[in-house]
Order: structure tokens, then sequence, then C-alpha cells
């Protein structure tokens, strides 16, 4: 009895966590037009209705725009940054160092909020471009972190070696620190994707005419629910699955 | 290639901290040099200030007769086998001895080919391929070397080299070293606090203490006369004597010891541990009780408690052949020319 407990724990742990998208994936392949019981299908109607559907494909392409666009802006700034902290005596460092880490505090609302004043005040047209430099502010603190956590002393005397042997800054940079640190910078962008891919907030507050997948799908439910919903949903969750099995494959499997 | 350095008069601050007090120092082209000294004596310091990463307060550093005072590393002549190998780990070991070549400009064909004949010199070529963190200690030392060495510098700076192996990997490097230098010819200056290790290694040791150099020579030199009282201890072990200089001799608790020395008032009288002898000889220093001895394979070790001085202990060299019972007395004599004095600094 005692030793069957641990293992009824865990189990209702993961019902409990993975039942809304196991339900989620069963009722995209719904034949009926309610996402609700009795089951009947399976049926592959509704993945056929959304790849068709223009505008969907539309925002799906501009969300992986936006993921991949503003997750490599915000990892390179977050990697100049960190090397520069974390090799540099600089005045105020520790200061500029909280200044840096300090958005990750802030909610999402309030950044999208505090963006979308300064940048109608400033006469630049909400776009794309504007909901990825959004990310660009959640992002950053979030990869400067993780690479500044990842600068060791082992490094920095790779680097003097390096510079000993007749290497420049930028030669010590590219050819040393970068692929020395390629793990922990490939998670930090992995993870920016991750993070943008999903993001709903920011976008719906800075985007107009082209939006991301996460505000497309808000749109859509508000003309009540749907397999079509279901389906779009189980896309999202196979591209989140697939980075973050990159990120497994890629980064954490070479470390061993 | 090689150099011959000069240093005049370095002194270097840092903040409020005098870590190099008045430095001058000629090393000839081709000479292999120790700097040694306890921790924080500045010899680590005055290798940085050659490579180029530190760049001293005053003085200047002249490297086959050209200023290379505010020169950066990459552009002198020196290169730095790091204490800890400071390898890249994501280079294989052809890419890393290749690495100088590389940022000089040497094409693929040609620093691959370099990089193999240094680590044939070292005996790694069969591991070229490899990975460092594929490789032992002692392994990573020979590529740091190989690395530093294959962009022919004139002046190999080696900080503490054989700090991180063990004793008889270390023993064995010190004479792999030495033979490396005297085959490429290079200038060697290396940094070491093991006084063992700069003499085994080393045509010349400069001994640092406090920023300043102590004394500097040959290793036979300095052991057996030391220019002050610091570099004596440091050399190895050695029995102090307290004494005052008078005309006729300095007179100690052992009474006069005809040992000529300048100056005049309190001194302190040196004595080797392997100098002490047994039985009456040159100078008598009278009967000893034995404290404790141990056999050291070569020689035995004891601690004798003289009765002329009852709170000293002295230390004691003896042939390995007749190990001495605690609580013995033994009589204690030296050869005159044994003795070493130095005034008592004011």
């Amino acid at each position: 009895m005692m030793r069957a407990l641990p293992w009824a724990y865990l189990l209702a742990a993961f019902v409990f966590i993975y039942l809304p998208v196991g339900a989620l994936v069963l009722f995209s392949f719904q034949s009926g037009s309610l996402p609700v019981p009795p089951f009947n299908g399976p049926s592959l109607r509704w993945y056929g209705e959304i790849l068709g559907d223009a505008d969907l494909m539309e925002a799906l392409r501009n969300s992986l725009f936006v993921a991949f666009g503003s997750s490599s802006v915000a990892v390179s700034l977050g990697f100049l940054a960190a090397y520069g902290l974390a090799r540099h005596v600089l005045p105020g460092s520790v200061f500029a160092r909280g200044l840096l880490i300090a958005p990750l505090t802030v909610s999402y609302l309030i950044v999208g909020l505090g963006l979308l004043i300064v940048l109608t005040r400033s006469g630049l047209g909400l776009s794309l471009w504007t909901a990825g430099i959004g990310h660009v502010v959640i992002n950053l603190p979030l990869a400067f972190a993780i690479i500044y956590a990842s600068m060791g002393a082992q490094q920095q005397n790779a680097e003097r070696a390096a510079r000993d042997l007749g290497a420049n800054e930028a030669q010590v940079i590219g050819l040393i620190t970068v692929p020395i640190l390629l793990p922990s910078i490939a998670a930090a962008f992995f993870l920016s994707v991750t993070l943008s891919w999903d993001e709903f907030i920011i976008s719906f507050l800075l985007t107009r005419f082209d939006v991301t997948l996460p505000v497309e799908i808000w749109s859509l439910l508000r003309s009540g629910l749907s397999p079509r919903l279901n389906a779009i949903g189980s896309l999202v969750f196979l591209i989140s699955i697939t980075v973050v099995l990159f990120l497994e494959i890629l980064v954490f499997r070479r470390r061993k | 290639m090689t150099a011959p350095v000069t240093l005049s008069d370095l002194n270097h601050w840092f903040g409020t901290y005098h870590a190099l007090r008045d430095v001058s120092l000629e090393i000839e082209a081709g000479e292999y040099v120790t700097l040694l000294g306890p921790s924080g004596c500045g010899k680590t310091t005055l290798l940085s200030v050659l490579g180029g990463f530190v760049e001293p307060t005053q003085g200047k550093v002249l490297i086959g007769g050209r200023d290379m005072t505010r020169v950066a590393p990459a552009k002198r002549p020196t290169t730095t086998m790091f204490q800890d190998y400071a390898l890249f780990p994501h280079m294989s070991l052809r890419d890393n001895v290749a690495f100088g070549l590389r940022m000089a400009g040497a094409g693929r064909k040609e620093r691959h080919a370099r990089a193999e004949a240094m680590l044939d010199l070292v005996g790694l070529r069969a591991e070229a391929g490899k990975r460092p963190h594929e490789l032992s200690g002692g392994q990573r030392q020979r590529v740091a070397l190989a690395r530093a060495l294959a962009v022919e510098p004139d002046v190999l700076l080696l900080d503490e080299p054989l700090g991180a192996l063990d004793l008889k990997l270390r023993r064995a490097m010190q004479d792999e070293l030495k033979a490396i230098q005297r085959q490429v010819g290079t200038t060697f200056v290396h940094v070491t606090h093991d006084q063992e290790e700069a003499m085994a290694i080393a045509d010349r040791i400069v001994v640092m203490n406090a920023g300043r150099i102590e004394d500097h020579g040959a290793p036979a030199r300095i052991y057996n006369e030391p220019a002050t009282l610091f570099a004596a201890d440091f050399m190895g072990e050695m029995n102090h004597i307290p004494g005052r200089i008078t005309s006729q001799g300095i007179e100690t608790a052992f009474g006069l010891l005809p040992v000529a020395a300048g100056g005049s008032g309190e001194a302190t009288v040196c004595l080797r541990p392997e100098a002490m002898e047994t039985g009456q000889g040159g100078v008598t220093l009278g009967p000893a009780r034995v404290r404790d001895a141990a056999f050291f394979g070569t020689h035995c070790r004891a601690h004798l408690v003289p009765d002329a001085a009852p709170d000293m202990v002295l230390i004691a060299h003896l042939p390995a052949g007749a190990l001495p019972t605690a609580g013995e007395t033994l009589t204690l004599s030296a050869k005159p020319g044994d003795f070493l004095v130095f005034p008592k600094e004011a």
C-alpha cells in the first residue's frame, strides 16, 4: 500500500499536467464540428482546413519570423553585455548588471503597455517589427543571465592564451569565447525562441495588421469553440516540442 | 629563436601594494632562468611584466634590445605557458598547437605540418586528433609547451608549469623541459616556489622576496654562498646560531667561532644540516643530545639539542649507515669554511 502511494502520486501529477494537452490533441482529430465528447473520429478534416487557411499560415510564418529574429538579436546583445561585464572592470558594473536583469521581474503587460505608449508617441507604426522589439526586451535579460553565469575563469585563461599567441579581440571572441560558450548560447537561443513563440500579450498590444499565431488564435476564439482551434493548438504544441528536443539533443547531450 | 632580456629599475604598484621594488636583471639569450620565491614575492608579477599582461609603473623591459615595456602580449616575441595550461577545449591538439601560426597568417597545410612537428618534439604526435579533455595532466602540459613553442618565440615564459603534477611526473617533466630548452635554444624564464625544481632545471636562479631580487646566480653558488639570509633559508634547510661579530671571530653559545666576517654587532651564523659532522673536527660545537632521528635513504636526519645552548634545536644530516637513537649524546663539529655569517638587519 505504502509503496503504491508514490506511484499513484506520480500518475496523478502527470495526468494533471498532460490531460488538457491530451484532450486538446485528441479532439483535434474530431470529425464533428464541436470539440466535445463523444469522440467521433479520427479525421484529418480540421488539419486540412487550417493548412489551407491563408491567414493562419501567414500568422504561423510571422510567428516563426518574430521568434527567430528577436531571439537572434536578444542572444547577440545578451552575449556582448555578458562578455563586457565578465571580462572588464567597468564603473558601476553591479548597477549595470542589475539593470540588465531587472526586466525579468516586470510583467509582460507592463512591458507591452510601456512600449505601446513609446511607439505610438514616437510615430512608429505597429508591425511585426515592434512585436519583435518587445520580445527582445523580455528575452534579453534571460539570455544575458544564462550566458553570464557560464563565463568562468577557465575561458578567461584560454582567452588570455589566445591573445598571447597573437589573436586580436575579434579573433578571441570568434575563435575562442563563442565556441567554448556555444552550449549556453544555444540554450539561451532556443529558450528565447520558445518564449517568443508562445507569447501573447506583447504581440497582441504591439501588432496591427500582420499578427503572430497566438494573436490569430485569440481572434478565432471569439467566434466560439471549434476543432479547428484544437488542430492549431496541436500544431503549435508540436513545434514547441520540436524546439525543446533540438535543445536537448544539440546542447545537453554534447555536454556528457 | 632566442633573445636576451634586460629589465631595468622596474617598480610596480597594485593600488598601494608595492609588488616590484627596483628590479633590474640581465638575462642572456638561450639562458634558462628560474624566478624562485614564496607566494606573494612578486615573481609572477615580474613574469606578467615580461609577457605584457601587466604594464610596470616604472622601469623598462628590453627584449632583443628593443623596448617592449608598453607593447601588447600579442605583439611581443614572448609566449607564456600558463599554470593551468589554458588549452582550447573545443580544438584538437593539432589546432591548439597551430593556433599561433594561424594568427600569424600561415596556411592550413604549413601550420598543420609545423604543429605535428612540435607535437612530435613533446612525444604526442600520435594523439594530434584528440581533444585536451582526453589527455592526462602531464600530456596537457606538453601540449601547452608545444603550443607556446610553435610560434618560435624569442623568450618562453613558464608560470609554475609543473605545479599541478604529482612529484614523480614533476621530476620527469623537469628533465624534459631542460632537454627541450637545450634543443630549441629559446630563452626560458620559469617561475616556481620549489627550490629543488629550480636547482634541477636552471642555469641561473633568481631568488625573490617582497618584490625584491635577493640573490641571483648559478644554483651551486646560491646554495653554498647565498648573498642574503633569506636566500640561504629559501634554498634549503639551515641552522641558525645567533652571535656577535668581534675582531677574533664570532662569539656564540658555542664559544668563539673562528669565522671571518665584516661589520660588527649582532649576526646570524648559518650552517647547512649536511655540513654537521660527528666527532672532533675543525670547529667543535661540543656534545649534543639526540631528540629524534629518522632514516631518509641517502642520510639520517636528526634533531639535536646542544648542551651549550639547551633552548636551541640543530638539524643534522648524518651518514645513512649510522642511525642515532633518541637520547644518545653525540659530539658535533663542522669545517670552518661551511659557516656563513649574515649581519643582523637593523
